[in-house]
């Protein structure tokens, strides 16, 4: 098997049993520890405490937990505020709300200000599922990667997500984190290597690579396993938890090495993961590329199953996506 | 060691004529910039920091001093002038306003230049963060500190104003000071043309605010709304200062034209001349 052993995933990486947890569970894990651990982390939300999962640090400690109301636009000033008190806010909501309605506080009120606020958004891409086009998010990371002095994560599973909310408070400066809100297989360990900035090759290839960020990574994975079984094509993973800054170092020298590049993620093609990806490639090593990803419309109400598979964000896509890259370099 | 601040009327009034001279001289040499909302809050900003707020130049990110949060960030001439006649900052700074590399931004940017506390522009943003500040102030550091934040009637057209309003009342927050410049103009007209507020002071009663209004141009009135506004507890605090923009400079005052355009070089020599000849109040007991 190609996968890393320094990715240090779990053992049975496609098997039935495979846990799943959504990743805003591990958003609100990481809170709860680190309130235990640092006092001066406080938690804002905008009445959506249960759902982005901030209720438990909101239960363990009160006096830092703000309840703001359906007000994101305010949350965004406010955060901005307890920042320059000398405090870490994390502001919690959907990304349709936050930051699809309170763009302008982020960039002037928190980036342009150098504001040290975490910005949590939960309930990002299609697996909203049923609630419809209006709150499903894909268009927040290209809102949010065009901002200075912005990171922008979208962790791959839940235990990543703990880890990056603690590595979010200990950066010092805005971070966006994008969550999901449906579960999704668990498939990194505690020993997995994360680092804000830094990719993660999850699997060694040579034929095509596959870039993906948050829950989809898991579909690469599956893709990439598809590939070398079916076709023996030999495809390495690259999990790019961070979109800013984007590691570009690990990109280029993969897509030297394979000349193909496929992304995926659960987010419009225009903006996205995989426009940051073709930016440093059309820069520095023009490769053959496929996007993964929202074409250009909107969403609908349907099982995220279903709507992964309608709009194309599947395996399977990524499979056929790679398979065409590859029989172009014959 | 904290600024030393004075209780007399002439000096304060002193300070803003100054403040003035400062505002069209830089205006002037910038070449763009807001001349009649700067004009008409001089004598407010004058009082702000030679009266009311306890602050020292020396040590800009002093703990416990008290904030002024500029959200009407375009008047940021009069904020900036004020600044340099505290002594934050040297006054020949003030002439390189808006220029390439200077701390003195068109519209404020958190810490380019010594006591400038935050960035506005984009209307409505700096209420809410002085309610961020002023909530940590008193519910995380237990400090006695206020935020004295300035508004405007104009910025009162955006939401999250509103939105911030809410908050402050619901969380008590009895450290701000919202000040909120009445001088009836913004870019399309007059206040209440473009969008009409009255009765405005009843909204922030309906709000929980506890509301003062004040001649925003009569240092007198000024400095003794400010005193009267430390007695009160348990509410956040809302000052609706009537102010003429344009103030001291008579062809400037009261006209919207004058919203968002400097002094040309004429009309600068006209308008120092005017402030050089203005007299102060009559010394009374």
């Amino acid at each position: 098997m190609p996968i890393r052993e320094a990715a240090q995933l779990i053992r049975n990486l496609f098997g039935k049993s495979i846990t799943t947890e959504p990743t805003r569970s591990g958003y609100g894990e990481g809170l709860l520890a680190l309130g235990a651990e640092n006092e001066r982390v406080v938690a804002l939300c905008a009445d959506l405490t249960e759902s982005t999962r901030t209720e438990d640090f909101a239960q363990a400690f009160p006096e830092r937990f703000i309840e703001m109301g359906v007000a994101e636009q305010n949350m965004a000033g406010v955060a901005a505020g307890v920042a320059h008190a000398g405090y870490i806010p994390f502001m919690a909501s959907y990304a349709v709300f936050s930051p699809g309605r309170n763009w302008d506080q982020i960039r002037v009120s928190i980036c342009y200000s150098h504001a040290n606020v975490k910005i949590i958004s939960t309930h990002a891409g299609l697996n909203v599922g049923p609630d419809g086009a209006t709150h499903q998010a894909l268009e927040d990371i290209a809102m949010m990667r065009s901002l200075p002095n912005l990171v922008v994560l979208a962790p791959a599973d839940a235990r990543e997500a703990r880890r990056a909310t603690i590595a979010a408070a200990a950066h010092d400066g805005p971070v966006y984190m994008r969550l999901a809100r449906s579960a999704s297989p668990v498939f990194t360990t505690s020993r997995s290597p994360f680092k804000i900035g830094r990719a993660e090759v999850l699997q060694t290839g040579s034929d095509v690579t596959i870039i993906g960020c948050g829950p989809l990574v898991y579909e690469a994975l599956l893709a990439a396993h598809m590939l070398q079984k079916k076709y023996r094509i030999s495809a390495e993973v690259i999990n790019s938890h961070t979109i800013k800054p984007l590691d570009e170092k690990t990109i280029l020298k993969s897509a030297k090495k394979t000349g193909a590049v496929v992304t995926i993620e659960e987010h419009q093609v225009t903006g996205g993961l995989g426009g940051a990806v073709a930016e440093v490639l059309a820069a520095h090593a023009p490769t053959p590329m496929r996007f993964i990803g929202m074409p250009d419309t909107f969403g609908e109400s349907g099982t995220p199953e279903e709507l992964l598979k309608k709009y194309g964000m599947t395996a399977d896509h990524v499979v056929k996506a790679a398979r065409s890259l590859v029989n172009e370099k014959e | 060691m904290q600024y030393s601040l004075t209780d007399d009327i002439i000096a304060l009034e002193k300070k803003a004529n100054s403040i003035r001279k400062h505002i069209i001289i830089s205006l002037e040499k910038a070449g763009s910039g807001h001349s009649a909302g700067a004009l008409g809050m001089a004598d407010v900003f004058a009082a702000l920091y030679n009266n009311v707020m306890r602050h020292d130049p020396k040590r800009p990110q002093w703990k416990d001093r008290d904030r002024l949060i500029l959200s009407a960030g375009h008047i940021c001439p009069v904020w900036y002038a004020a600044l340099a006649e505290a002594g934050y900052f040297p006054k020949r700074e003030l002439w390189s306003l808006r220029k390439l590399g200077s701390p003195l931004q068109g519209h404020p940017h958190l810490g380019s230049a010594p006591g400038v506390e935050n960035t506005g522009g984009p209307l409505g943003q700096g209420v809410s963060l002085a309610m961020g500040i002023a909530y940590a102030l008193k519910y995380f550091e237990k400090s006695d500190a206020r935020v004295y934040c300035i508004s405007s009637d104009g910025e009162h057209n955006e939401g999250q104003v509103w939105e911030a309003a809410l908050f402050a009342a619901k969380y008590k927050l009895d450290n701000v000071v919202l000040v909120i410049d009445r001088n009836n103009i913004q870019i399309d007209g007059t206040s209440d043309t473009v969008m009409p507020l009255e009765p405005f002071a009843k909204k922030y009663q309906a709000f929980n605010w506890r509301v003062f209004g004040v001649n925003g141009n009569n240092m007198k009135s000024v400095v003794a709304t400010f005193k009267k506004i430390r007695t009160v507890n348990g509410k956040p605090v809302c000052v609706i200062a009537q102010t003429i923009p344009g103030k001291g400079v008579s062809f400037m005052e009261g006209k919207y034209e004058w919203h968002g355009k400097p002094p040309h070089a004429e009309e600068a020599a006209m308008a120092l001349s005017e402030l050089s000849k203005k007299r102060t109040s009559k010394k009374t007991s």
